[in-house]
């Protein structure tokens, strides 16, 4: 038998031998007519095929004979699949494989966004990075103005891009707009950014060109995405001199929902009584913030989140007053802000995607400036006019409520269309002593862009938004137009091309509601490289600003406005990232060129002001020593002198003159930043520390950033900040998830 | 004369099925050789195209998937120019294949491979995401089969590659060599299974001294 077996076997084999044996051979190329290598050839359901070699070519042998499928597969691009019958003849195959479009491997438009986010597609800086800049304080506005376009503004909260003022700047949270994104303003001091960078996993921001998605906004759009559910359930607390936290994230069993709540509670008496500061706190700052979200994944892979925050909070200070030589500025604020952001993002199938945003934000300022003597009392002057500009109470009260849809439909390829709406209703109450003045104002916008990929090499977004205010019962219309061209490995052309429109500011229009909208017209190029851990950008714009708001004056105490203000800003920027050259260091530098001169407000006619430098630079290192377990963050950033000027009011010609002018003495700042982190290398830790100390302005360089003039134009006094250097150490705690790796990521 | 037609019948049957997984081991052990002689990208590209050729026409064995993408894995340790996401796809659709006919401990020992690849390309930012796929499967692995000696040798070079300081370092990783090696020499593996790693863990032994 088993002999038997052996002959017949030979015997197959034999056959299998003496069947004609048949050649299939060819060549796989792209459809630009480049050899595709390593394509798979297989003539289906036998094991008989081939591999294209790296000109391209193949060849193998069938003794097979009849009707088969032959295909040909490559990953990224579209199979090839075709009957053949196998006879005697040989058979040749010439194919050129389509381009699969695929959204990671696709250009985007880079053209005037920094995109920072833990996403597969290729970040600028990782949110991450964007919490943990040395000298930034985990603030995302501080750490954001180590990039280029925006300036070192020192004396007033706001990211100041390409030659546009801070309000130009709009923050939007899951695609809703934040309507009080800082700490309440303290005369010529710079206040933190209320977000913290940890809520959020991926953030865009747009130096301009931005999609027709965001509006009312002249220079910068900062798209802030929020984090979705967590890894795991987790408490945490923070101790350190200047404040106490804790919280808790609970993460459901089936890992399809949570919740969680954050308290802390700041105060800086402790602080301000070791580092003295230039002003005399009569109220230490003191805050109590609490937040609480939850996060539910629908069926359909879509996800429903809620957050809140509420703060309160108190300060007052004093400062010598610039007109007298023995009286006093007091400043008083309560603040209360309550945040809410409800977010629906569903896939409704066929390709169809929705965005469901709902907001409301109320924010109230309660502020007293007075004029005070020797002992701190108050002072009534009369037949002073800057009396009056010293002396008064305010309170400020805005609501917003707004609703936003959008609806995204996925053409054939990666090409997409999407159009959505969006209400804000906004009421805003100003009550200034005794007068209250009231804005209600009902802004619809709606928009559509398309992003269309002709290839994965070449996309273009084209869109269009437009918006009409109640309040000024104007309308707009504004296009926006962005391409984006691959032309190598890792390196792309971008342009943009677009209009804005924003209404007047709330103070302006409390007087008038016959002010039109403001608008900038953005022209960006873009360059930008990436590969292997490095970036390098370049890029280069124009803006031209028409129908800013100019303050034309009756008297000393009152004006009027109109939009016959204008102004242009032009630039070069250079951004360069580099994590490989060096191991286990990061940095990046920055540089922007600015060129921007404007005629708005009180402004006597086309000047450069006072918060735009020409030349702006930072470096920012980042390392991380295993051996001690200790990360070190340097930042450096420097700036050239901004202009100053004392623009007076002449009774004369009833105009507003240039007394006076100059520029300020160039801009340096070191930051430093260190975080030890003891659970390193205990996997099984069931506590997680992370030690953080930091310094602003290591090297006590004594900043100016403009100057103050007395109501004569005589007495003129430096803007300084409040202390030379800001001191911070803390300790954060977390029981339950492990945040070794975020510390030794981010370096706090 | 029907017990004649019987026998026949039964020799036709069995010999056909017999030339038939002939054909397969046959084809297997030629695509086995090809991988063990494989030397470039290109080699291990045409090798993995092979096996992955064998199971779509077989439908019913897990094996050829597995060495189709234990090929790519290859190339991907071997080749710094090999685009490690791009690979890890095709692994990835290949070991999905592979699971759809027996879902078992080796393709584990693949997903380990290619996520750690893929986490090698920047290991501070992907440490997160596919350090811990790699650490995911192979706990996966061991729960299907604790005495995989490969999931215990891939655990170990897991370890001796991590810093001290992180809880890696080749006294950590001494004693999971030594398991694996234990494993190994009990290991019987079935003819055109998988029976790689021990030499490795021999040599990781060599250098945990």
């Amino acid at each position: 038998m088993k002999r038997s077996l052996t002959i017949l076997i030979t015997f197959f084999l034999t056959i299998t031998y003496l069947k004609a044996q048949v050649s299939i051979s060819g060549k796989v190329k792209d459809n630009r007519g480049k050899p595709i290598i390593g394509a798979s050839i297989t003539l289906k359901d036998t094991y008989d095929g081939a591999t294209s070699d790296s000109l391209g070519n193949f060849k193998f042998t069938t003794t097979e004979k009849g009707n088969f499928l032959i295909s040909i597969t490559s990953l990224g691009y579209f199979s090839f699949e075709q009957n053949v019958h196998i006879d005697k003849l040989p058979i040749v195959y010439n194919v050129s494989l389509k381009e699969q479009l695929d959204e990671l491997k696709a250009v985007t438009v880079t053209a005037g966004a920094f995109a920072a986010g833990d996403s597969k597609r290729s970040a600028v800086l990782s949110s991450l990075d964007v919490a943990t800049t040395g000298g930034a304080n985990a603030d995302i506005t501080a750490a954001l103005k180590t990039l280029p376009g925006a300036q070192q503004v020192g004396e007033q909260e706001g990211l100041f891009v390409r030659g546009g003022a801070g309000y130009e700047t709009k923050q939007f949270i899951d695609g809703t707009l934040v309507n009080n994104p800082y700490y309440t303003s303290v005369p010529d001091i710079s206040t933190r950014g209320r977000f913290s960078p940890f809520l959020f996993k991926g953030t865009v921001f747009s130096t301009g060109g931005y999609s027709a998605q965001y509006g009312e906004a002249l220079s910068s759009a900062l798209i802030l995405e929020s984090i979705d559910l967590p890894e795991k359930s987790a408490a945490n607390a923070a101790i350190s001199p200047l404040f106490l936290g804790a919280g808790l994230q609970e993460l459901s069993k089936n890992k399809q929902s949570s919740w969680g709540v954050n308290y802390g509670y700041t105060n800086l008496v402790a602080y301000f009584s070791i580092v003295k500061q230039t002003p005399d706190y009569f109220k230490m700052p003191e805050f109590h913030n609490g937040d609480a979200n939850f996060r539910i994944k629908t069926k359909h892979g879509g996800i429903i989140k809620y957050y809140t925050t509420f703060s309160y909070s108190k300060l007052g200070l004093r400062r010598p007053d610039i007109d007298s030589l023995d009286l006093k500025d007091a400043f008083g604020l309560t603040n209360t802000n309550w945040y809410n952001n409800l977010s629906y993002r569903e896939n409704l199938g066929r390709g169809w995607k929705m965005n469901l945003g709902a907001g409301y934000s109320y924010n109230k300022d309660d502020i007293s400036q007075q004029l005070q003597d020797q002992n701190n009392q108050p002072v009534i002057l009369q037949g002073k006019p800057w009396y009056y500009t010293k002396s008064y109470a305010v309170v400020n009260n805005q609501q917003l409520t707004q609703l936003k849809a959008v609806f995204d439909k996925k053409l054939g390829g990666i090409s997409h269309f999407r159009f959505g709406a969006e209400d804000w209703y906004a009421v805003n109450k100003s009550t200034y002593n005794d007068t209250l003045r009231k804005l209600t104002d009902n802004l619809v916008s709606a928009f559509a862009e398309t992003d269309i990929y002709v290839t994965n090499n070449l996309a273009a977004n084209i869109g269009a938004r437009f918006e009409y205010s109640s309040l000024i019962n104007k309308s707009n219309l504004a296009p926006r137009v962005s391409l984006a061209y691959k032309v190598g490995k890792g390196a792309q052309v971008s342009a943009a091309y677009g209009v804005f429109y924003q209404k007047a500011e709330n103070q302006q229009l409390f007087f008038t509601n016959s002010l039109g909208y403001t608008r900038a017209t953005h022209y960006i190029v873009n360059y930008q490289k990436m590969v292997a851990e490095r970036i390098l950008r370049v890029e280069a714009y124009y803006k031209k600003y028409d129908a800013l708001v100019k303050t034309i004056p009756v008297n000393y105490y009152y004006a009027y406005y109109n939009n016959n203000g204008s102004g242009y800003a032009k630039g070069i920027e250079l951004f360069w990232r580099d994590k490989k050259t060096f191991k286990n260091f990061d940095y990046w530098v920055s540089y922007s060129y600015l060129d921007t001169k404007r005629n708005y407000l009180n402004f006597p006619g086309e000047m450069t002001p006072n918060f735009a430098a020409n030349h702006t630079a930072s470096l920012v290192t980042k390392r991380f020593f295993t051996s001690i377990k200790t990360g070190f963050n340097f930042t450096y950033s420097f700036a050239t002198g901004r202009p100053y000027y004392n623009l007076m009011y002449n009774s004369g010609n009833n105009k507003y003159v240039m007394a006076d002018h100059g520029t300020t003495k160039n801009y340096n700042s070191l930051g430093f930043s260190m975080n030890y982190v003891p659970s390193v290398g205990k996997p099984n830790a069931k506590t997680f520390i992370v030690l953080v100390a930091s310094i602003t302005n290591v090297l006590g360089y004594n900043a100016v950033y403009g100057y103050n003039y007395s109501y004569n134009g005589l007495n003129k006094e430096p803007v300084i900040p409040p202390a030379k250097r800001f001191y911070f150490v803390g300790v954060f705690l977390s029981w339950g998830v492990d945040r070794t790796q975020d510390a030794i990521n981010n370096n706090l | 004369m029907k017990s004649l037609m019987l026998t026949v019948t039964m020799v036709a049957t069995f010999l056909s099925t017999y030339a038939q997984s002939d054909k397969f081991t046959a084809a297997m052990q030629k695509s086995l050789a090809m991988l063990d002689s494989a030397k470039t990208t290109q080699d291990l590209t045409t090798v993995s195209n092979a096996f992955e050729r064998i199971g779509d026409a077989e439908k019913t064995q897990w094996l050829p998937y597995y060495y189709a993408a234990l090929a790519l894995t290859n190339s991907g340790w071997a080749d710094p120019a090999v685009d490690k996401d791009k690979n890890a796809e095709k692994i990835a659709a290949l070991l999905d294949k592979a699971e759809a006919i027996e879902k078992n401990a080796e393709l584990y020992t693949i997903r380990n491979m290619s996520a750690t690849q893929q986490m090698l390309v920047n290991p501070q930012e992907r440490w997160q995401t596919y350090g811990q796929q790699a650490s995911s499967a192979l706990q996966a692995g061991m729960k299907l089969d604790p005495n995989n000696p490969r999931l215990y040798y891939l655990q170990g070079m897991s370890l001796f590659n991590r810093p001290q300081q992180f809880g890696g370092g080749k006294d950590v990783a001494k004693p999971v060599f030594e398991k694996a090696e234990q494993l190994f020499k009990a290991e019987q593996p079935k003819p055109l299974y998988p029976h790689w790693g021990q030499k490795q863990t021999e040599d990781m032994l060599e250098k945990c001294k």
